[in-house]
């Protein structure tokens, strides 16, 4: 596990918000990459290497792979059990490094890990999901080996390639080019927040997700200059430190919308709707509502904890106007967003949120989303992402006001490629979520409902769950892959041609479709 | 308030193993012993069940089909000696129609009586065919009741079956019209005729209560009809077979009658409604490239209820490229609408309905009302493996299914998809199913997204969408 001496910030959340607030130095965070290996013993990668008991130490093994599957620690005779996690596999037998064949022994075997087959969906492969590991590991671009790019579901962003230029322009050089998205675009007296990178972190609630990782989502949104959202449970006090980096989401429930929450906001985010259940209201099941949960939600311990759908205040523009107008005179300097799902008339939606005063409309697509919802919601209301982001774009522009609001994808957003994608669509920058409890360790076996909340500590309030994962662990690993993000789309943005994400928004003629002819 | 209906579940835990989808193989030869995954690392506590529970006399061992595949033993094994794989005997459950995915939900559905819900977002692939090419609509501001969860009991399911009329006519301020007889379903679910394979043991009689006991109307060919059913109290509807059947009055005590396709259908009705004149009588008609014509005559004809029927997977009987039960409903429906005759029928769709969602596309497609069958089986636990059909021996002995137990399973899916349709109305802001009939706007075709953006960008495609 990363150590962080340099920043001590405590490990759990048993000290009360006031002695951690007296702490600042606990809210230092640094975007440096640093390894960050799992957490599991036995991490699952395609490959598995076997050394039968023929080895005979000779090392040979380890000075050969330069993956670090082999190593022998110093002043150790004997290596430890391959991490063959890292290993990349038969392709390896091309090159000069190959173990197998460099064991003069014969001890070592190559095999395809069973573990492995069973891993991942049509969505996130488990290709996509081991190289997240990789990625939230190493803090780099993941190993060839590893399909980081594209799911198998067989439409969307998984038929869209990006069209690269034979030639990047000549005049175009990797350290000229910002990955920086302002958010701002209304010309209003608000500020002009930028986040460095073009995403930031979707909305999870208190009571959905572990502290620990919401406390290291947060510091990572400080450490790269951008956003994490709260969700709709409240403003944990261990966030306050990270307040200018803290997106304070009012959604129909109002659990934890107070005051100062929304004056400590730099953005505001209304939520009328999200991906994983449009058009239905959230539901914290009751064996999540612990009691910290039911305090910060003023609520009743071990109820279930509902959230009508829609807000009960809203009938038109004009009411959501009146929300908007509420916000900026709580607090006047918070940019306005509006998260709203994919219906067929999205297009309306948004150039209706413009016209309420919204600087940011946010469309979160049927198939997406971190948190339990129903199965029948999940896959069947409302437009997948990839037709709501050009339809959008489009309209905006036919209307004249596209360059006046930001528009943000979410919703089934894995990796860089897809942003690039999204962005090319027409979309300024995206929201991920799912990437970043990915790079917690979570394998996607969707039980995050079950019994006391995920089995690998990572959407659960049950205290000793939570426990799996500490603060820095989760910090670093989200840091890193922040970082093999940014080095990634660089690269893509290269590669494309265009100086930034503000360039490659609405280029369409960067993209191809696979079942269509231009 | 009117009195809405309420579908009581209760927990029917399997009766045979279930086959669940994920199993962990243990190399027992390099266990360490640690007992790090019997006692520590899983927190369902399955291997622990497994360990203490282990020489007890059980059905089965549970672990198989509850594991819910977190990999933590697997990731924590001392010795790196447990390995995670998909259970074959899952993978050769049903076909590619009703999948694994279908079976082993339905199977919790029936199970539970609840939605299933889960986290992660959709797994699944970006759409399919027949009705996986299909998203319906949601609003961002409007529900029927603005009260969420709570007030989804205001949202109706029920539907009248049977003739409408398009307008009444007054004498005087009297009314001169009279109303055709009508029929009223709690939820636009009625159970078709069971495949030949499940009538065995109790099953038909078992089906046809669960249904009674809902409010739902079950098909049953005469001939077949269990002594022990009352064509009244177990709101059967009897499918005959002959214009003697239908003169005869035997089977006049139903609400709803059904008779198959032919040129003399017209009197078979009359002869049905010579017996009783409330009687609802459905035309049987084999769904094909020609059915839209046919239902235009029969609806022109003024018969009450048009039941389509396709085969188990959705499809019309035609001789080559079938058009699933979406595209022929939109069609006959459609036909209909431009003749002015739409509202005077009654269209019920039977074949490829194996999921909740199923029922509310079928009606966004234009249909009233479904009919289900091969889901009512899976209920029961059948693993569609048609064993039986080749002659061999249920490996679940699906005919010894004991009546109550079998009841309350059914009862429970059809509670759990009527809550899943109330969450689809709700979310478009529909608040009676009657509304969404036909309401192709309140949904996005694959096709049309297709088209309106990636045709829109990047031109022609270079194979023709087959849905």
């Amino acid at each position: 596990m990363a150590s962080d001496t340099q920043n001590p910030v405590p490990n759990t959340v048993t000290q009360s918000g006031e002695d951690f607030l007296a702490r600042p130095e606990y809210a230092e965070v640094s975007r440096e990459v640093r390894p960050c290996p799992p957490r599991y013993r036995n991490e699952i990668g395609k490959y598995r290497v076997h050394r039968t008991s023929a080895c005979t130490a000779c090392g040979r093994c380890a000075e050969v792979c330069p993956y670090d599957v082999h190593v022998r620690a110093k002043e150790y005779q004997l290596p430890v059990r391959p991490y063959d996690y890292r290993c990349i596999g038969p392709d390896c037998a091309k090159t000069g490094h190959y173990c197998i064949d460099a064991c003069p022994e014969k001890a070592l075997s190559l095999s395809e890990n069973p573990t492995f087959k069973t891993l991942g969906d049509y969505r996130w492969t488990g290709d996509m999901l081991a190289a997240t590991w990789q990625m939230a590991e190493t803090g780099h671009a993941p190993s060839p080996h590893l399909n980081c790019e594209t799911g198998n579901t067989g439409g969307g962003f998984d038929k869209l390639r990006l069209r690269f230029p034979e030639k990047p322009p000549k005049d175009l050089r990797r350290e000229d080019i910002s990955t920086e998205v302002l958010l701002n675009h209304r010309g209003d007296y608000r500020p002009k927040l930028k986040i460095d990178v073009p995403w930031y972190g979707g909305g999870m609630s208190y009571g959905s997700t572990s502290t620990h990782v919401l406390i290291g989502r947060a510091r990572t949104a400080k450490a790269w200059n951008t956003f994490t959202c709260t969700g709709e449970g409240g403003y944990l006090d261990r966030l306050i430190p990270y307040a200018d980096h803290v997106i304070t989401q009012v959604a129909t429930g109002l659990f934890g919308v107070r005051e100062e929450t929304i004056q400590r906001a730099p953005i505001v985010e209304f939520k009328y709707a999200q991906g994983a259940k449009p058009g239905l209201g959230g539901h914290l099941l009751g064996g999540k509502n612990t009691p910290p949960v039911a305090a910060m939600r003023e609520a009743v311990v071990g109820t279930s904890l509902f959230s009508p759908f829609p807000f009960h205040s809203v009938y038109s523009v004009e009411d959501h106007k009146k929300h908007l107008d509420w916000i900026e005179h709580v607090n006047p300097r918070a940019l306005l967003s509006a998260k709203v799902s994919t219906p067929i008339d999205v297009d309306m939606v948004a150039v209706g949120s413009y016209y309420a005063g919204a600087h940011i409309i946010h469309l979160d697509g049927s198939y997406g989303g971190t948190g339990a919802a129903p199965n029948v919601a999940k896959k069947n209301i409302a437009m997948p992402i990839e037709y709501a982001i050009n339809r959008v774009h489009q309209f905006l522009v036919d209307e004249g006001i596209r360059d006046k609001i930001t528009v943000i994808a979410s919703g089934g957003i894995r990796n860089p490629v897809d942003i690039a994608k999204a962005i090319a669509m027409g979309a300024d920058a995206v929201v991920i979520g799912t990437a970043e409890l990915v790079a917690n360790a979570c394998i996607r076996c969707g039980a995050c409902e079950s019994g006391r909340g995920c089995a690998r500590g990572i959407t659960t309030t049950d205290p000793e769950l939570m426990e799996m994962i500490s603060i820095q662990w989760a910090t670093q690993r989200i840091v890193n892959l922040y970082n093999a993000w940014r080095e990634m789309f660089v690269d893509l943005l290269y590669r494309l041609g265009v100086d930034g994400p503000t360039a490659l928004r609405g280029r369409t003629d960067l993209l191809m479709h696979l079942d269509y002819e231009s | 308030m009117p009195e809405k209906i309420h579908i009581h579940t209760e927990p029917v835990p399997p009766r045979v193993r279930p086959v669940g989808r994920l199993g962990i193989v243990d190399w027992r030869e390099d266990c360490a012993g640690c007992h790090n995954c019997v006692k520590r690392s899983c927190i369902y506590g399955l291997w622990g069940d497994e360990n203490e529970t282990l020489h007890e006399e059980r059905g089965y061992l549970d672990y198989i089909y509850q594991c819910k595949g977190c990999l933590i033993c697997i990731q924590d094994c001392t010795k790196g000696v447990l390995t995670r794989v998909i259970n074959p005997e899952y993978e050769r459950l049903g076909d590619d129609y009703f999948t694994p995915e279908v079976i082993v939900t339905t199977w919790y559905q029936a199970e539970t009586g609840h939605i299933p819900v889960s986290g992660a977002g959709y797994p699944g692939p970006h759409s399919g065919p027949g009705f996986d090419s299909m998203w319906t609509d949601m609003s961002e501001i409007v529900r029927p009741t603005r009260d969420g969860i709570h007030g989804r009991e205001y949202i109706s399911t029920s539907v009248d079956v049977g003739r409408k009329l398009d307008h009444l006519a007054f004498d005087g301020g009297r009314m001169t019209t009279t109303a055709p007889p009508l029929v009223e379903v709690p939820m636009p679910v009625i159970f078709e005729s069971l495949p030949q394979r499940w009538h065995c043991g109790n099953l038909m009689p078992t089906v046809t209560r669960a249904a009674a006991a809902i409010g739902l109307f079950s098909v049953i060919r005469t001939g077949e009809i269990p002594a022990e059913l009352s064509l009244e109290q177990d709101r059967v509807i009897p499918w005959l077979q002959s214009i003697e059947e239908c003169a005869d009055g035997e089977y006049s005590a139903a609400a709803m009658a059904m008779i198959s396709d032919g040129p003399d259908v017209a009197q078979w009705q009359a002869k049905l409604k010579a017996n009783n004149p409330d009687q609802i009588v459905a035309i049987r008609v084999p769904a094909s490239p020609a059915v839209t014509e046919r239902a235009r005559e029969l609806a022109g004809d003024g018969m009450e209820v048009i039941h389509l029927v396709f085969d188990s997977h959705g499809r019309e009987d035609a001789p080559s490229a079938p058009r699933h039960v979406r595209d022929v409903l939109r069609e006959v429906h459609t036909a209909l609408v431009k003749d002015g005759t739409r509202d005077g029928v009654t269209i019920s769709a039977s074949g490829g309905i194996a999921l909740a969602e199923h029922v509310t596309k079928a009606i966004v497609c234009g249909a009233d009302l479904v009919a289900i069958d091969v889901p009512l089986g899976i209920a029961l636990e059948c693993r569609m493996c048609l064993d039986c059909e080749q002659g061999g021996i249920c490996p679940i002995t699906i005919e010894d299914t004991e009546p109550d137990y079998g009841k309350q399973r059914v009862i429970n899916l059809m509670g759990a998809w009527h809550q899943q349709l109330i969450e689809m109305l709700g979310a478009m802001g529909i608040r009676e199913v009657r509304r969404l009939r036909g309401e192709t706007g309140r949904c996005m075709f694959f096709e049309d997204l297709e088209d309106d953006t990636f045709g829109r960008l990047f031109g022609k495609r270079k194979t023709e969408i087959s849905v």
